[in-house]
């Protein structure tokens, strides 16, 4: 066992059991801190695995972006209208359902996926090969995603200026 | 990093014989300490000269009296041991946690904050050959990983319980969101000129004196993208006039008006070692970083071994110092002028400058 596996095992471990925080917590904040850190832990991997474009671009979007405005919605709900924000055990039946299947899903997966597995040595920089990419192959994928953002900016805008009139 | 890794390795049989995970784990642990080392010493003399630059600016004196207490060495240095028996005394005080707190995320908050900053400071070059990762996306990544310590104020502002904390979370929140796009944008624009992230290229495409460097090339729109740059990361590093998140007019001291003893000395270590990494990024970006001013003079004997520190950090201290400047002299501003600012200013300059720049690159 190297340094590499591990630094994996850690950062694997450190993403369950934070996920299992998210998912288990009863009081939302502490959802977000366990997102907060499975999201971490998940661009450690990416950096072990030599996206390292991939993991800054998950730390700057979902934590800088995604969480803070996530906490920012707890934070005025539960302090300023006195809602209590807990989550509770609702549709047992269901739920375990649609977790199974996934589940049954997810294994299958695991199972048949032929692994590529990473060949040891240097990493390849990432930036210039994903910016190619972005504007030759996927450039309408590309285009259509900043096309959406843009809509759903308009349609924020919208909604929170209409209550004026 | 690694060529002197290897030679320190040739030369201790004890390192040698460690398996490669022991040494892995042993290095974090040294560069961890060190970097937190620097931060602590950083803070220690920034919060003085902090003290110094604010009497000077306001017509008094600032700390005098403390200093050694020897008969004769009594009226020497200015008051130079202040922060020293500050730092003490915080460390001495009795650690406070207001009973409606949540004691979990209040005692984690700080730390977050700090540990964003130091994780930035790896990236940092300060010479040639003088830095810790030599990251290919390093730009970027500092970029990324400071915004860790938006979620570090708004859980501070949270788990405190009280109403002003959480004011200046929020503020720290909608503040740091927004200047996150301006100063994102300045960054940008030097990374479309040089064609890299990584600090060691963008550093080395400004080799050459004073008017190689990034802030003078296409004069003057550079010089407008590393202002825009300067005001937003000052914002982000909520320094007055962009003090709102701690505004202590209105907010008491805002999220970390709830904070004592250990914990509210990480958050003063970390408002200073984000100062300085603020000076060491922008010195990259725009001012040549480890580059002397002077070129080639002297068969550029000032570019050379011992000098690309100095000037990295001289260059970080002059920045440092004009952010001390603007707190001293500006008043603070509104919650609508902050937005104002940055939606409405920096932000539109911002893509003007991309836009012409890309057309002065194109012709």
């Amino acid at each position: 066992m190297n340094a590499f596996d591990i630094s994996f095992y850690i950062f694997a471990a450190g993403a369950v059991v934070s996920a299992a925080v998210m998912v288990f917590a009863r009081n939302l904040i502490y959802c977000a801190v366990g997102l907060l850190f499975a999201l971490a832990n998940v661009a450690a991997i990416y950096v072990l695995l030599g996206a390292d474009f991939l993991a800054a671009t998950q730390l700057m979007i979902y934590v800088g972006g995604i969480l803070a405005l996530l906490l920012f919605g707890i934070m005025l709900s539960v302090k300023f209208t006195g809602v209590e924000l807990r989550t509770g055990t609702l549709q047992m039946l269901p739920g375990l359902l649609v977790v199974a299947g996934l589940l049954g899903l997810l294994i299958r997966m695991i199972l048949r996926t032929e692994w590529a597995m990473l060949e040891p040595g240097e990493f390849q920089p990432t930036t210039a090969s994903i910016g190619r990419h972005f504007m030759t192959d996927y450039l309408i994928p590309f285009e259509v995603a900043s096309v959406l953002l843009l809509v759903a900016l308009i349609g924020a805008a919208y909604m929170a200026r209409r209550e004026k009139s | 990093m690694k060529d002197l890794l290897d030679s320190i390795l040739q030369g201790s049989s004890f390192l040698a014989n460690l398996s490669e995970v022991a040494l892995a784990i042993l290095l974090l642990a040294i560069a961890g300490l060190l970097f937190a080392g620097v931060a602590a010493v950083c803070a220690l003399v920034f919060v003085y000269v902090e003290r110094k630059v604010a009497a000077h600016m306001q017509d008094r004196l600032g700390p005098m009296e403390v200093n050694t207490g020897i008969p004769l060495l009594k009226n020497i240095g200015h008051g130079w041991a202040q922060t020293i028996a500050d730092a003490l005394k915080l460390l001495l005080k009795e650690d406070i946690v207001p009973g409606a707190a949540d004691r979990k995320l209040h005692l984690i908050a700080p730390f977050i904050i700090f540990c964003s900053v130091l994780a930035a400071v790896t990236v940092l070059p300060f010479g040639e050959k003088l830095v810790v990762s030599d990251m290919n996306i390093g730009v970027f990544f500092v970029l990324a990983i400071t915004s860790f310590s938006v979620i570090g104020m708004i859980l501070a502002g949270w788990a405190s319980n009280n109403k002003w904390s959480l004011l200046g979370g929020m503020r720290s929140a909608a503040q740091i969101v927004s200047y996150e796009i301006p100063s994102g944008l300045a960054v940008l624009i030097v990374v479309m000129q040089v064609g890299s992230l990584n600090f060691g290229d963008i550093v080395a495409a400004q080799a050459g004196g004073l008017f190689h460097w990034n802030v003078f090339r296409f004069f003057p729109l550079n010089l407008i993208a590393f202002l825009i740059a300067f005001l937003a990361t000052l914002a982000e590093a909520n320094r007055a006039p962009f003090d709102l998140p701690e505004a202590e007019s209105e907010l008491t001291a805002g999220f970390a008006t709830e904070y004592s003893g250990f914990k509210w000395a990480v958050f003063f270590l970390s408002e200073y070692f984000n100062m300085f990494l603020i000076g060491v990024f922008l010195s990259s970006l725009f001012l040549g970083g480890w580059h002397s001013p002077f070129g080639g003079l002297l068969g550029g004997f000032f570019d050379k071994g011992l000098w690309q520190p100095f000037w990295v950090i001289l260059k970080a201290v002059v920045i440092i110092f004009l952010q001390m400047w603007l707190r001293w002299t500006l008043p603070r501003l509104r919650v609508d002028q902050l937005m104002y600012t940055s939606w409405k200013v920096l932000t539109p300059f911002a893509f003007g400058l991309i836009f012409f720049i890309g057309l002065w690159m194109l012709f």
